[in-house]
């Protein structure tokens, strides 16, 4: 099974740093997990549950692999110096974003950046944060707030074989460029019957915030997942944020990859080295026997809540962070099924027509053998998210909720 | 005008007839002649924020034979087209381009292929002018494997990478971005080519274009926007779509320059202007003054929205290959027999072309399922859930 398994070579003790942003993730595991398989010619690095790096490369590639230690640990601006006695560095999740972005611009000359006010003032989540004084107004570009066209001269520059990393505010304002995201991102390898790539990377923040109003609280996975030809990742950890961020980028086929408002401020420690995460796959965040609950993005964090409570309970639940979005990581969320026989689905997306509706309709069709109970489902309510923060709590899954559904689960 | 006094002894304005010796001299291959000629346009260029270039301009007989023959084949291969359609051949949406084969064979000859062409779904002819083959775009139209998108992407999908030819796109007016970030990868990959970003009256009033416009603009991008204005967007003429029908001025800040779309050699020029302005100073917008015989698709017969008159008019006095045939004949580069043996040449390739796709197959049913994503990492695709049947999408 996969899993949330950080460091290199030995165990690495739990972070220090504040317990509900930073959990559980260092489990020691027990059982390594299949690797993904290689491609000729493909450069890419499997993470390998028993914590060694796999680095199958060509040579291409293995340039720019090389274990670089302490390599972005010495920035002014990051959290405090971690003591040589551990390994990896500490960072904040857009800190990791940044790092993961800046690695993969220094690596390829053809990455660059585009969206609203990515230079000049660092963006708006500070992701990319120096990096114009870096590489030059050429290669991280303020955009005028047009996404339509911006997003569409992403494609165009993608389609000769730039990589453009796109990003959105909020994620809702790319509802503007559905358009360019649907008909020319996802589609055009199939209609140019496979003569162009699309090697772009759509990002930015979205979700439920604090109090930021229903325009500024959309959850846009629901209605991209549908598009063919796109694939559709959401990050949780400062570790995976990064991971996801490389293997987005160096990814030919366009990848939406999406975070959370409420996230960019998580701590965690990371490794030095050169590391990213595999796009299709999903994060074993807790191994257990009860009770599957599959979730992502913030979510996880309102789980691993209720988590505590549960075991304090008596309960044993297994929480897998799916990560991918589209397509679904049957492979790992079937295992468990088959293990524990019961699933719990806690998504932030809509009820109706969210990642949770298309994740039961999966599951169902390919496991439902292995299902003593139905399916449950908590999604966010299908309203606009109010302003007021009591009805906006009121909105999203709360671990109150989780615990109860568990209990009924296992009844 | 100097060649035709050296060559014959009748006057220039003797087309039929000819001596038999004269005739012989010029049986020989269309591409040698290239002794400068130099013609007016037919109309001169109006100009917005620029200087216009000038009227005359600089071809060779090897040229205008080549023109002639390329709007030849195009006007044949638009002609089969509507045939096919209606034997039912060609399904679903079919968009000619007869009437405006002198905007796709002027800017090729003003261009290389470095220089990238984006258009809309008035593809077929844009495709064929950037090297695409006969066979390809009939197999494409009916949707067999040897068409340029191997059958899956139809009228409206038609790229050729190898030639910088970026389609052949259905939505209006969403190709023009696309473009705008193809001269941008132009302009990052320093390599001093122009994109030519092609789109109608009726998309012009897309506001994606003004935003497009507006980055290029600030960026200073290579690109160079052309509307191909044949004065209705479907069934609306320019008059009730735009407040201002003045397409080439609509860049306000950006240079424009109207053309006369029907005059091949005013499109070369323009284009030949145009490509040096935008690797100066940026984007610049050219409006083709051009006209389309057949509706706006198969669907629209092309008459509830103008006069038959109209049509005809435009095609007795407008036509971009009788202009050319007269051109080719008042200055003696070629006899009428010669000018209808290329025609027949012309008849006869499309019409071996169109066995030839009659014969490719249809696309496998695994193509389904085939580059739906690329290779690449792993990405393997399985839809929204990972299903034992593992379509490797390649």
């Amino acid at each position: 099974m996969a899993t949330g398994f950080h460091g290199v070579g030995a165990a690495v003790a739990a972070l220090s740093s504040s317990p509900s942003n930073s959990f559980d993730s260092k489990k020691l595991l027990c059982s390594p997990r299949r690797s993904f398989p290689v491609r000729k010619g493909a450069s890419f690095v499997a993470d390998r549950s028993d914590g060694s790096v796999n680095l199958d490369l060509n040579p291409k590639a293995r340039r720019a692999q090389q274990l670089i230690v302490n390599a972005v640990a010495n920035k002014a601006d990051s959290s405090p110096a971690s003591s040589s006695s551990k390994p990896g560095h500490e960072l904040l999740l857009f800190e990791a974003l940044r790092e993961g972005l800046e690695e993969e611009m220094d690596r390829d000359p053809r990455v660059c950046v585009m969206g609203e006010d990515v230079g000049h003032y660092g963006g708006s989540y500070k992701v990319t944060r120096g990096l114009a004084e870096k590489f030059g107004d050429l290669r991280v570009l303020d955009t005028p707030i047009a996404e339509n066209s911006f997003t569409g001269m992403g494609i165009g520059a993608a389609m000769t074989g730039l990589r453009p990393v796109v990003e959105g505010m909020n994620m809702g304002f790319l509802l503007l460029a559905f358009n360019q995201i649907s008909n020319n991102c996802g589609m055009l390898h199939y209609t140019s019957g496979g003569q162009f790539t699309i090697p772009i990377v759509i990002r930015g923040p979205g979700g439920v915030g604090r109090q930021l109003g229903a325009e500024h609280s959309q959850r846009l996975e629901s209605y991209f997942q549908s598009i063919p030809g796109i694939q559709m990742v959401a990050c949780s950890t400062p570790y995976n944020a990064k991971g996801l961020m490389k293997a987005a980028i160096r990814s030919e086929n366009p990848v939406i990859l999406f975070e959370h408002v409420l996230l960019y401020n998580l701590k965690e420690r990371i490794p030095d080295e050169d590391y990213i995460c595999n796009l299709e796959e999903a994060e074993m965040v807790r191994p257990g026997e009860h009770v599957t609950i599959l979730t992502y993005s913030r979510m996880r964090y309102h789980v691993m809540q209720a988590a505590k409570t549960l075991v304090n309970k008596g309960y044993d639940p297994e929480v897998i962070d799916i990560r991918s979005l589209k397509p679904f990581d049957l492979h790992t969320i079937g295992n468990s099924v088959k293990k524990t026989h019961r699933v719990l689905i806690v998504e932030e997306c809509m009820r109706t027509g969210g990642i949770g509706a298309s994740l039961t309709a999966a599951i169902t069709e390919n496991f439902h053998d292995y299902l003593d109970t139905p399916i449950m489902c908590l999604s966010s309510q299908d309203v606009p998210t109010p302003y007021a923060g009591t009805l906006e709590e009121w909105t999203v899954v709360q671990p109150a909720q989780i615990v109860t559904a568990v209990e009924q689960l296992c009844k | 005008m100097a060649l035709s006094y050296l060559r014959s002894s009748s006057s220039r304005s003797a087309n039929l007839l000819r001596p038999l010796s004269s005739a012989a001299s010029l049986r020989r291959p269309i591409s040698t002649d290239t002794t400068p000629i130099t013609i007016e346009t037919s109309v001169p260029f109006t100009s917005h924020q620029c200087e216009a270039p000038s009227r005359s301009v600089e071809t060779n007989p090897s040229e205008l034979l080549t023109f002639f023959r390329d709007m030849a084949l195009m006007r044949r291969m638009e002609i089969a087209a509507d045939s096919l359609y209606k034997a039912k051949l060609i399904r679903g949406f079919c968009h000619l381009y007869d009437g405006q084969e002198a905007v796709a064979v002027g800017m090729e000859a003003a261009i290389t292929k470095k220089d990238c062409i984006i258009t809309a779904y008035r593809d077929h002819c844009t495709f064929v002018g950037r090297g695409g083959t006969l066979l390809e775009v009939f197999a494409e139209l009916m949707g067999r494997q040897a068409g340029c998108s191997k059958g899956k992407g139809g009228s409206m999908h038609f790229y050729k990478k190898d030639s910088n030819f970026y389609g052949g796109h259905g939505i209006v007016g969403a190709q023009v971005p696309l473009g705008c970030g193809l001269a941008f990868a132009q302009k990052y990959s320093k390599d001093e080519s122009v994109t030519f970003a092609l789109y109608g009256d009726g998309a012009a009033n897309q506001g994606q274009l003004f935003e497009a416009l507006n980055i290029s603009a600030l960026w200073d991008l290579p690109a160079i926007l052309v509307c191909e204005n044949n004065h209705y967007g479907m069934g609306t003429a320019e008059w009730r779509a735009a407040k201002s029908p003045a397409y080439y001025k609509r860049g306000d800040y950006v240079p424009g320059l109207k053309v006369d779309g029907m005059d091949a050699l005013a499109v070369k020029q323009a284009c030949k202007f145009a490509k040096e302005h935008a690797l100066k100073n940026g984007p610049i917008i050219l409006e083709m003054d051009t006209y389309r015989y057949h509706g706006h698709s198969m669907s629209d017969p092309g008459s509830t929205y103008r006069t038959r008159d109209e049509i005809s008019g435009i095609r007795q006095e407008r036509d971009p290959i009788e202009r050319v045939r007269k051109l080719v004949l008042s200055h003696d580069l070629a006899t009428e027999k010669e000018l209808k043996d290329i025609e027949k040449e012309v008849r006869k390739e499309v019409d071996d072309a169109i066995a030839q796709a009659k014969e490719s197959p249809m696309p496998e049913p695994s193509e389904l399922f085939s580059n739906v994503y690329a290779k690449g990492l792993g990405a393997e695709s399985f839809g929204a859930d990972r299903k034992e049947v593992r379509a490797t999408l390649a």
